[in-house]
């Protein structure tokens, strides 16, 4: 990858400082576990990227003409169950947070190497599973395995599935636990809570979600798994089961597990307006916090999920009001983002082009969040397309907005290449474009009443499908584009100055790409993060 | 890696370690506290993961008091408190092997760990014991299942005495499974500390262990009066 | 590094301690056994899980020393705690309250 700077000497770094597969498979660097982790994801996000492909195909016309209704089911469960435990869930964290998290606070490492890259193996043995199910012939239950169709009347693989999650789940156990013990105690002298980049609080707020939600979904998927497996009943109405209740289990997770996708995006999102804006992030405290806020809250609203389940009608009213109280946190963040920008000097690269983009986009998902933690207002839109768009517009404007961003804005750093301007700034317009054609008509056909999950609909529903469709496909071309330009960059792109956006944080002190052990002498932090006017981080010898 | 470490400033100062300290940790404290701090993180998921099944026990026994009233008359009581008690004593002497290990008596480390492992050891075989009467009593759950009172008649709300069977196996067989992976553990950590290998400057393994063994016993303290005591007495026998 | 924090230092916990919480545990154990045959009523539960409760605190604080640890240690266990109870009550709360409306169903 390296070997094409033609004449100026090589110098070393991470890529090439050990070589062959061995050296990538059996690495405890925390930069080459990270690249590993991107390639995995990458993959996971075309194939399921292929299933949502899929899914608009069919929904081009009224009729069920590419697929009966048993396949489509599939088609979509697998979109679900890739996206989110394969894609969305590991995407940030377990990719940039690893090749961040030791950089930003001077470490050389994270706390547990060999742990990091047991993880990525679980991860891969997780995926393996589901890609096995995927070429048996899929699973037809939804990515949320709602008993008693999971455990009694699906015909499809729902305990390989079920057993593939469970896997991935500790996967991103042993992530959390990893950055726990890192950013607690890792940091370099002198580098107090205070002085962290945003960026870190938001992957520990990730962290906790990660830690004391995953396992409630591993035991959840291993009681459905005895279940369907065994016969032996724990969510069975037969036995005075109570479907609810793997309901209530299920979404104890699934719900802080939209935080997991969407907090570490915002660390994203706080790193790259701040250092576009040259500018110090406006309420320091309040961004950090309010990433812990958003952690806790998470764990207490997702009753939300379960208004028309038949959870009691008391419990609906608690956790819709309860609903709306992570709005806040939420709020304060794109708040604090404005007023960073605020007579800021805004350089509009490609990266805060997709900062940009998050903003607009969270912002709309956020807000029509707000319609469904409405109690009356969900019964009407429940299980509707409106509800498709709106966890779109956060997991995918949002996530995938940020996924991209730190993508462009950590590329140099990363690989040493910097990436044609002109090209990433149509990509990134152009999703921008096709994401809103996607999804926005999505909103209205969900208020209209189209109900998800039906390859079939009524014929008056067909305009704004067809735009859909339209969209994904404009959408698709738009994530096309990053990857040839950006595999480009690697072997044409100019070599990467080690700190090209004038940003602050620890990660642009050293080379690009960084050697293995990260620093050449640990860095020692005197100051607050993001001083822009005298940037100096003093080192000691 | 190890092989290119770079010794950071502040380390070269550092007193001689004892051969531990791996390349990405300043010196052995930090890597001390990171490997106790994990520990305990790692405690969490696992209260967590233990969470959802004692939330799926209080759901059912607030649906279903009659039926787990009187399924759990037909767990053995005595046999219920004793092995509580054996567990009890399992954690005493692996809290003293961790106590020999931070002063540094090897022979009594080894003898204390061994002690553990027995007492283990009795708790899993006492735990096969009732498993197999359960069986041969038809209450696990699944085809042939049959909850049947001491005088042979049926138990009260027998419909939703699978419940409580299925949480009874799913809680004590996963509790079961952690004491084995704990045993497995115990046995690795013998022959090190037969070794030599633990030091009162470097005994962590041993250390974290016991927080691992002592968790797993804090799931019974709350497994037993869970699944033997709660409403036992409320049934008429 | 990070020296402001200093956790699992080494604290020798006398035996004494130990012996202490073991007599105590074992002598609450047969305390909740016999308790177990009196029918409290609906005090069954809730003295069962008190001595529970009880017997675990004394497991946690003194065999795994969280009594002499870090602040750190004792907010991980708080967090442990905090968030069980979270998952336990919340959810209860709506098996709780299922009856109240008297429309079936609801």
């Amino acid at each position: 990858m390296i070997a094409a700077t033609p004449p100026t000497e090589i110098k070393k770094n991470f890529f090439n400082q050990k070589q062959g597969l061995a050296s990538w498979l059996l690495t405890y660097d925390h930069k080459r576990i990270a690249i590993l982790y991107l390639l995995g994801v990458t993959f996971f996000f075309a194939i399921g990227g292929i299933f949502a492909a899929l899914i608009r195909l069919e929904l081009a016309t009224p009729a069920g003409d590419l697929v009966d209704s048993n396949t489509y089911n599939k088609f979509f469960t697998m979109h679900g169950i890739i996206m989110v435990f394969l894609f969305l869930i590991p995407s940030i964290p377990a990719v940039f947070g690893n090749f961040l998290i030791p950089l930003m606070i001077g470490a050389k490492d994270v706390a547990f190497p060999r742990l990091n890259l047991l993880s990525w193996y679980i991860y891969m043995i997780g995926g393996l599973f589901i890609i096995t199910v995927l070429l048996m012939g899929g699973v037809d239950t939804g990515w949320t395995f709602y008993t008693p169709f999971s455990t009694s009347y699906s015909n499809g693989y729902v305990v390989a599935a079920g057993m593939g999650i469970f896997i991935a789940g500790f996967s991103s156990i042993l992530t959390g636990l990893n950055f726990i013990v890192t950013i607690h105690r890792m940091r370099a002298p002198g580098l107090t809570w205070f002085r962290l980049p945003l960026f870190i609080w938001a992957h520990y707020a990730t962290s906790m979600i990660q830690v004391l939600g995953t396992p409630v979904i591993a035991v959840t998927l291993f009681l459905l798994v005895l279940e369907r497996g065994l016969h032996i009943g724990f969510f069975d109405p037969a036995y005075g089961g109570d479907p609810v209740l793997f309901q209530h289990m299920f979404w104890f997770y699934s719900h802080p597990a939209v935080y997991i996708m969407i907090l570490p995006s915002m660390g994203v999102v706080t790193e790259i307006i701040t250092t576009f804006s040259s500018k110090k992030p406006f309420g320091y405290t309040f961004i950090a916090f309010s990433s812990v806020a958003i952690a806790v809250f998470g764990f207490i609203v997702w009753g939300h999920h379960l208004f028309v389940s038949g959870q009691s009608a008391y419990a609906g009213m608690v956790f819709s009001v309860l609903s709306y109280i992570v709005a806040i946190p939420s709020a304060i963040k794109v708040f604090n983002w404005t007023a960073t920008m605020y007579k800021g000097a805004v350089r509009l690269t490609t990266p805060m082009l997709y900062a940009l983009g998050f903003i607009g986009l969270f912002t709309i998902g956020g807000l029509t969040g707000l319609f469904l933690a409405s109690l009356g207002m969900d019964v009407h839109l429940t299980d509707t397309y409106f509800v498709v768009a709106h966890f779109h517009y956060v997991m995918v404007g949002g996530a995938i907005m940020g996924f991209l961003g730190g993508i462009h804005y950590w590329w140099p750093k990363i690989f040493g290449k910097m990436y044609n301007e002109g090209w990433s700034k149509i990509s990134a317009v152009i999703i921008f474009i096709g994401f809103n054609l996607t999804f926005f008509p999505q909103f209205l056909l969900g208020y209209m009443g189209m109900p998800r999950r039906y390859h079939v609909y009524p014929p008056e529903f067909q305009v704004l499908n067809v735009l859909s469709s339209a969209g994904a496909s404009v959408l698709a071309i738009g994530y096309l584009i990053p990857f040839c330009y950006l595999l480009y960059s690697l072997k044409y792109g100019p070599d990467a100055p080690p700190n090209p956006w004038g940003a602050t944080t620890l990660e642009w002190k050293t080379q690009s790409p960084p050697i293995t052990q990260n620093f050449e002498v640990t860095p020692v932090v005197t100051q607050e993060a993001y001083t822009y006017t005298t940037e100096e981080v003093v080192h000691v010898g | 890696m190890d092989s290119e470490t770079v010794v950071a400033p502040s380390a070269a100062g550092a007193p001689p370690q004892h051969g531990h300290v791996e390349h990405h940790f300043e010196d052995a404290s930090q890597q001390k506290d990171a490997a106790t701090v994990g520990m305990w993180v790692f405690l969490v998921t696992e209260v967590m993961f233990f969470g959802g099944l004692f939330l799926a026990y209080f759901a059912y026994r607030q649906a279903y008091p009659v039926a787990f009233a009187s399924a759990s008359n037909n767990t053995n009581l005595l046999i219920g408190a004793a092995n509580t008690t054996v567990l009890i004593c399992s954690s005493l002497t692996m809290a003293l092997a961790v106590h020999f290990a931070a002063i540094g008596k090897k022979n009594l480390i080894v003898l204390f760990l061994i002690l553990t492992l027995l007492l283990g050891g009795t708790f899993l075989s006492v735990k096969a014991y009732e498993y197999h009467d359960k069986w041969v009593k038809h209450e696990v759950p699944g085809y042939n299942f049959d909850c049947r009172t001491d005088t042979g008649a049926p138990c009260a709300d027998a419909a939703h005495t699978p419940l409580f069977f299925s949480l009874y196996f799913g809680m004590t067989g996963l509790h079961a499974m952690h004491m084995i992976v704990g045993v497995g553990i115990l046995l690795f950590l013998i022959t090190q500390a037969r070794k030599g290998r633990y030091t009162p400057a470097w005994h962590t393994p041993v250390e974290l262990f016991g927080l691992y063994w002592h968790f797993v016993d804090i799931v019974w303290i709350f497994l037993f009066p869970l699944l033997y005591l709660i409403d036992r007495s409320a049934m008429p026998k | 590094m990070p020296n402001h924090e200093k956790s699992a230092e080494h604290h020798v916990v006398p035996k004494r301690i130990y012996f202490g919480v073991f007599f105590a545990l074992v002598v609450l154990t047969w305390v909740t056994t016999y308790v177990s045959t009196i029918d409290l009523g609906r005090w069954n539960i809730f003295v069962a899980l008190a001595i529970a409760i009880f017997k675990a605190s004394l497991v946690a604080l003194f065999f795994m020393h969280v009594f002499y640890s870090a602040r750190l240690t004792k907010m991980i266990v708080t967090a442990a705690i905090f968030w069980l109870t979270l998952l336990l009550f919340i959810t209860m709360a709506d098996f709780w309250t299922r009856g109240w409306m008297g429309v079936p169903g609801r």
